[in-house]
C-alpha cells in the first residue's frame, strides 16, 4: 500500500472509528467489518467525504457451520483519482442473521447496485430493503430454492426440472 | 436411377428413379443447418462452416438462423434448464423432416458441469439423431455427424407427397 492510500484508509479509521466493528489488512486490502444499521450512512459518507463513487462489485458469502451469524455481504468500493497513488479500494463487509437475511438496497447510492443485488438476491435470498425492482436475475422466475447457499445440493436439478416442465407449459420462453 | 438417353425417346435422355431416392438424394445434400451455438463449441462449428473445413462441400453452408427455414438443429454448447425451454420451442418450429445433432461433451450429457442448472444430456427433452463427443469436438468430427447425418437420410422411408 502506498502512503496517499494509507493515509486514507488512516483517515477513515479516525472519522468512523465509533461505527467499525472490525478493520484488518491483509496484503494491502484494507477490510472494515460495520454495523447492518449503520451501512447507508457510512457508505454515503464515503461517496460525499472520500469520493468512493463506484461500487465495484457486491456479493455475499455463506458462513453455515462455519461461523454465526450465518451471512455476510461483502461491498468492494472504488476511489479514482487524478494520480495513480490516489487510486484506492476498499472492503467493506456487514453480518446478517438468520436464514431469511434482510439488509438496506444502497441502490440509492450507486445505481449499478441495481442486478448486483438482484443476483446476491438470487442465489443467496438475501432481502434488499428499498430496491427499486428485486426479482431473480439468473434463475426461472418460479424457482423456489437459493442455490449458493450452503444447504443446497450443488446437484439437486429437481427444482429446475420443475421450472422447465412450467415453461414448457405455459410457453413461457 | 438410371439415365436414358434413347434417340426415339427425345435423344435428350431423362431420368428413372424411385421417389424415395430422389427425395431423401435431395434431402442430404441440401442439409439447412440451424446453429444452436451456446459455448464454446459453437466456435469450432463456426470453423466448420467456414473456408478451412467448408462444410459447403456437403451442401450444408445455407445456415439458417430462423428454425422454420431449416431442418438440421445443430446444438452446440452447454444447455441449461433456462435455455432447455427455448431450444424445444425452436426445435418445434422447424418444419419436418429434421435431425438434430448433439455436438460436444455438454450436450450429449452435460460434460464437466454436473451442477443444478444444466442439462445431462440433450436426449432429455431432443430426439438427437447423431452424438459428437470432444470437448469441443474437432471440425473433422462434426463433418462426420453431418455425413453420418446423411447417410440415415439416405435409409429413410418414402415421403408422402
Amino acid at each position: 500500500m502506498n502512503q496517499q492510500e494509507q493515509e486514507i484508509i488512516d483517515s477513515i479509521k479516525d472519522t468512523l472509528s465509533d461505527n467499525i466493528k472490525n478493520i484488518y489488512e491483509f496484503r494491502g486490502e484494507t477490510s472494515l467489518t460495520i454495523e447492518k444499521e449503520k451501512l447507508l450512512e457510512i457508505c454515503k459518507r464515503l461517496i460525499d467525504e472520500y469520493r468512493f463513487i463506484y461500487l465495484a462489485d457486491l456479493t455475499a458469502v455463506d458462513y453455515l457451520e462455519v461461523k454465526i451469524p450465518r451471512f455476510e455481504m461483502v461491498y468492494y468500493l472504488h476511489r479514482f483519482d487524478k494520480d495513480y497513488e490516489g487510486n484506492t479500494r476498499i472492503r467493506i463487509k456487514v453480518e446478517l442473521s438468520g436464514d431469511e437475511p434482510e439488509i438496506d438496497s444502497v441502490t440509492s447510492l450507486w445505481k449499478g447496485a441495481d442486478w448486483l443485488e438482484r443476483e446476491v438476491y438470487d442465489m443467496f435470498g438475501i432481502n434488499f430493503k428499498g430496491h427499486p425492482d428485486l426479482r431473480r436475475i439468473l434463475m426461472p422466475e418460479d424457482y423456489e430454492e437459493f442455490p449458493l447457499r450452503k444447504d443446497f445440493d450443488v446437484r439437486n436439478r429437481e427444482p429446475s426440472k420443475k421450472s422447465f416442465q412450467n415453461d414448457l407449459i405455459s410457453g413461457n420462453n | 436411377m438410371g439415365i436414358n438417353t434413347d434417340p426415339s425417346l427425345g435423344g435428350q435422355g431423362f431420368l428413372t428413379t424411385k421417389v424415395r431416392e430422389i427425395a431423401n438424394w435431395g434431402r442430404k445434400n441440401s442439409l439447412w443447418p440451424m446453429p444452436f451455438g451456446t459455448a464454446c463449441c459453437a466456435i469450432e462449428m463456426m470453423g466448420v462452416f467456414c473456408s478451412r473445413y467448408d462444410l459447403a462441400r456437403f451442401g450444408a453452408e445455407v445456415n439458417r438462423f430462423s428454425p422454420r427455414q431449416a431442418d438440421l438443429m445443430i446444438v452446440s454448447g452447454t444447455i441449461t434448464y433456462k435455455m432447455a425451454s427455448v431450444c424445444r420451442r425452436i426445435y418445434d418450429q422447424m418444419p419436418e423432416p429434421k435431425w438434430v445433432i448433439a455436438m460436444g461433451s455438454c450436450t450429449c450429457g452435460g460434460g464437466p458441469f454436473d451442477s443444478y442448472a444444466v442439462v445431462q444430456g440433450i436426449d432429455e427433452f431432443l430426439p438427437v439423431d447423431v452424438y459428437v463427443g470432444g470437448c469441443p469436438p474437432r471440425p473433422e468430427a462434426l463433418i462426420d455427424a453431418v455425413m453420418k447425418i446423411q447417410m440415415k437420410i439416405d435409409n429413410e422411408e418414402a415421403p408422402l407427397l
